[in-house]
């Protein structure tokens, strides 16, 4: 045995972490070959990239960039709600009614526990509602996702909030005179960036690659467009999701390093360093 | 005992949450409670109603009136079939994910966390876990699809024909590598902390005592991550279970899961003869998705004894 331990032998590790790799190099490498195909020479190119800015085919592509636009907005909006409506709540949450703090997480994270098809179902007369009212534009889909985001968001911020003693930096601000606005904009938001920036980026990452609700309430977005573009034209639909993958991967290492970066999260340990990274659910739901 | 009397009250001061602060006042208490409004206002909107909506409308017919056709339509043969497709497809890549998963985990056991290796596969976790939905779907048809790179190599090269007996990457069994796509990496992602929990120490401790290396996991390893991964492998089912997005993708006719069951319902206007279907069909799901999150639970709880 080795000084860990446990620890498998280096052979199998690497024979393992092999295997495990190569399985999951073959879709993303077969997407990127995909891309390349050239019909005419039967070899490779670079033509279907091109065509994506070719005014030729503008039309076939346009629904991509508005269903980009679009999902643009509902990443705006739905981490406006996060900023300020649910980051404000869980301050006041923590200051003033910690007993409240169970049954909000609760809440924060029920919507793991309904898929949002389901969700769907119920959402579908409410929006009909809504477009009747505010009109169907596409930002109150936002609402929706902020409901799918919820879990996400509540986690980073909460880890957050756990390694900073709000207490007593409001105690301290208010003692010097600053006013509850203040304190929360020029006290709260800065110690709690991590937790919040880590909050956000999830939030962006799950909107950009929400299908369902949009789908089924008829709205367009970049998932929905890809979808109806990929039956013309598959390519410009795999080169999309690729381009997708590799941004999705650059925002969650981006995460990491906010979560293990800086002085804050690594002396307060395990909660911050391993809480604003989670994208799906890892532990202790309802 | 003199000397360490007084410092007591002290460290319970730093160590608890309950006592009261000097100074709590945040406004008044009406305006304290005013705040917590909005949020709550919007839950009750956008979480509670639409899932009330989804269970009454399971219960009303097309004319708004009481019913319980559309719920005894669950016991329809060809709704029976969705379910048993769909908690077949679950269990399948969930016990898949979870074997493929640990086994990725254990390959890792003993590497540190905040090693190179292990943040790089987090985040390539994190992404993959997060691919699923349409670009799984398209990864796939680039892959394993009529016109693969995979499908054309093995047809070209070995002259073996994947689709000989017929499209399935559009039914069913297709959806089992892609699901598999995103089942392993959230199996890492969630078991990797109770490989953490090993302690070097236990089998220091097997060690000295004689113990073998196959002893330490038979004896030590297994039983301590057991409910771990028990957990786990119920999360990858619900995972599974709830998923919407790749299926519709990819199998763009027909409805051989709940999901896809519940798309149908909810875009023509009549299934099975049955106006609301959609309703009892999403009933279905949420009870299936409740007994499994409890489980999931319960068991979490007794896991986390060794994860501090």
């Amino acid at each position: 045995m080795n000084a860990r331990g446990f620890a498998p032998h280096p052979a199998v590790r690497w024979a393992i972490g092999l295997v495990v790799i190569v399985l999951f190099a073959i879709p993303i490498v077969s997407m990127a070959e995909y891309t390349l195909r050239d019909a005419t020479t039967g070899g490779h190119s670079l033509v279907h990239w091109f065509d994506l800015f070719d005014p030729a085919k503008a039309g076939t592509y346009r629904p991509i960039w508005t269903g980009l636009g679009n999902s643009l907005v509902l990443a705006v909006v739905t981490v406006a709600i996060v900023l300020l409506l649910l980051a404000p709540t869980m301050v006041l949450v923590e200051l003033r009614f910690p007993k409240l703090k169970r049954p909000f997480e609760f809440l924060a994270l029920l919507p793991i526990s309904i898929p949002a098809i389901v969700l769907v179902v119920g959402l579908a007369p409410i929006y009909l509602v809504i477009g009747r009212t505010i009109g169907t534009g596409i930002w109150p889909l936002a609402f929706a996702y902020g409901v799918t985001v919820l879990p996400f968001a509540y986690r980073a911020i909460q880890a957050a909030i756990d390694a900073t003693e709000l207490r007593t930096l409001a105690e301290a601000a208010r003692s010097l005179g600053a006013g509850w606005p203040a304190v929360l904009l020029q006290v709260f938001a800065p110690n709690l960036r991590t937790g919040l920036l880590a909050a956000s980026l999830i939030s962006v990452a799950v909107v950009l690659g929400e299908f369902t609700i949009a789908s089924l309430l008829n709205r367009q977005n970049l998932q929905t467009a890809l979808v109806v573009v990929g039956k013309q034209d598959p390519y410009a639909s795999v080169i999309l999701s690729l381009l997708a993958l590799a941004f999705a991967f650059v925002l969650l290492v981006v995460i990491g390093r906010i979560g293990g970066g800086t002085p804050r999260a690594r002396r307060t340990g395990r909660t911050a360093r391993t809480a604003p990274a989670p994208t799906r659910p890892p532990k202790d739901q309802p | 005992m003199t000397v360490a009397a007084p410092a007591a009250p002290l460290v319970d001061a730093a160590g608890t949450e309950e006592l009261p602060p000097p100074r709590r006042r945040v406004g008044s208490g009406a305006a304290a409670v005013l705040g917590l409004v909005p949020f709550a206002a919007y839950l009750l909107i956008f979480l509670a109603l639409p899932t009330i909506v989804t269970v009454a409308s399971g219960f009303v017919d097309a004319d708004g009136s009481f019913t319980l056709s559309n719920v005894a339509a669950l016991a329809d043969p060809v709704i029976v079939q969705t379910f048993a497709n769909s908690a077949w497809l679950s269990a399948l890549t969930a016990a898949g994910g979870a074997l493929i998963g640990a086994l990725a985990c254990y390959a890792m056991a003993g590497l540190p966390a905040t090693g190179r290796t292990r943040r790089l596969v987090d985040a390539a976790s994190g992404v993959l876990a997060q691919f699923g939905g349409v670009m799984l779907a398209f990864a796939f048809i680039a892959t394993i699809g009529l016109q693969g790179l995979v499908t054309l190599t093995l047809k070209d090269r070995f002259g073996i024909d994947l689709f000989a007996e017929g499209a399935w990457i559009y039914a069913l069994p297709g959806l089992i590598l892609p699901y598999l796509f995103f089942q392993v990496p959230l199996m890492v992602i969630t078991f990797m902390p109770a490989m953490g929990a090993l302690r070097p120490q236990w089998a220091e401790a097997n060690l000295t005592l004689g113990g073998t290396r196959t002893g330490f996991w038979r004896h030590i390893g297994i039983p301590v991550l057991a409910p771990s991964f028990l957990a786990s492998l119920l999360l990858l089912f619900a995972n599974a279970f709830s998923s919407y997005a790749t299926a519709a993708a990819l199998a763009s006719q027909g409805s051989q899961i709940v999901p896809l069951q519940i798309r149908t319902a909810l875009t023509s206007e009549t299934l099975l003869g049955r106006e609301n279907l959609a309703g009892a069909l999403a009933l279905g799901m949420i009870v299936v998705m409740a007994v499994t999150m409890s489980l999931y639970a319960l068991v979490q709880r007794r896991a986390a004894r060794w994860q501090r």
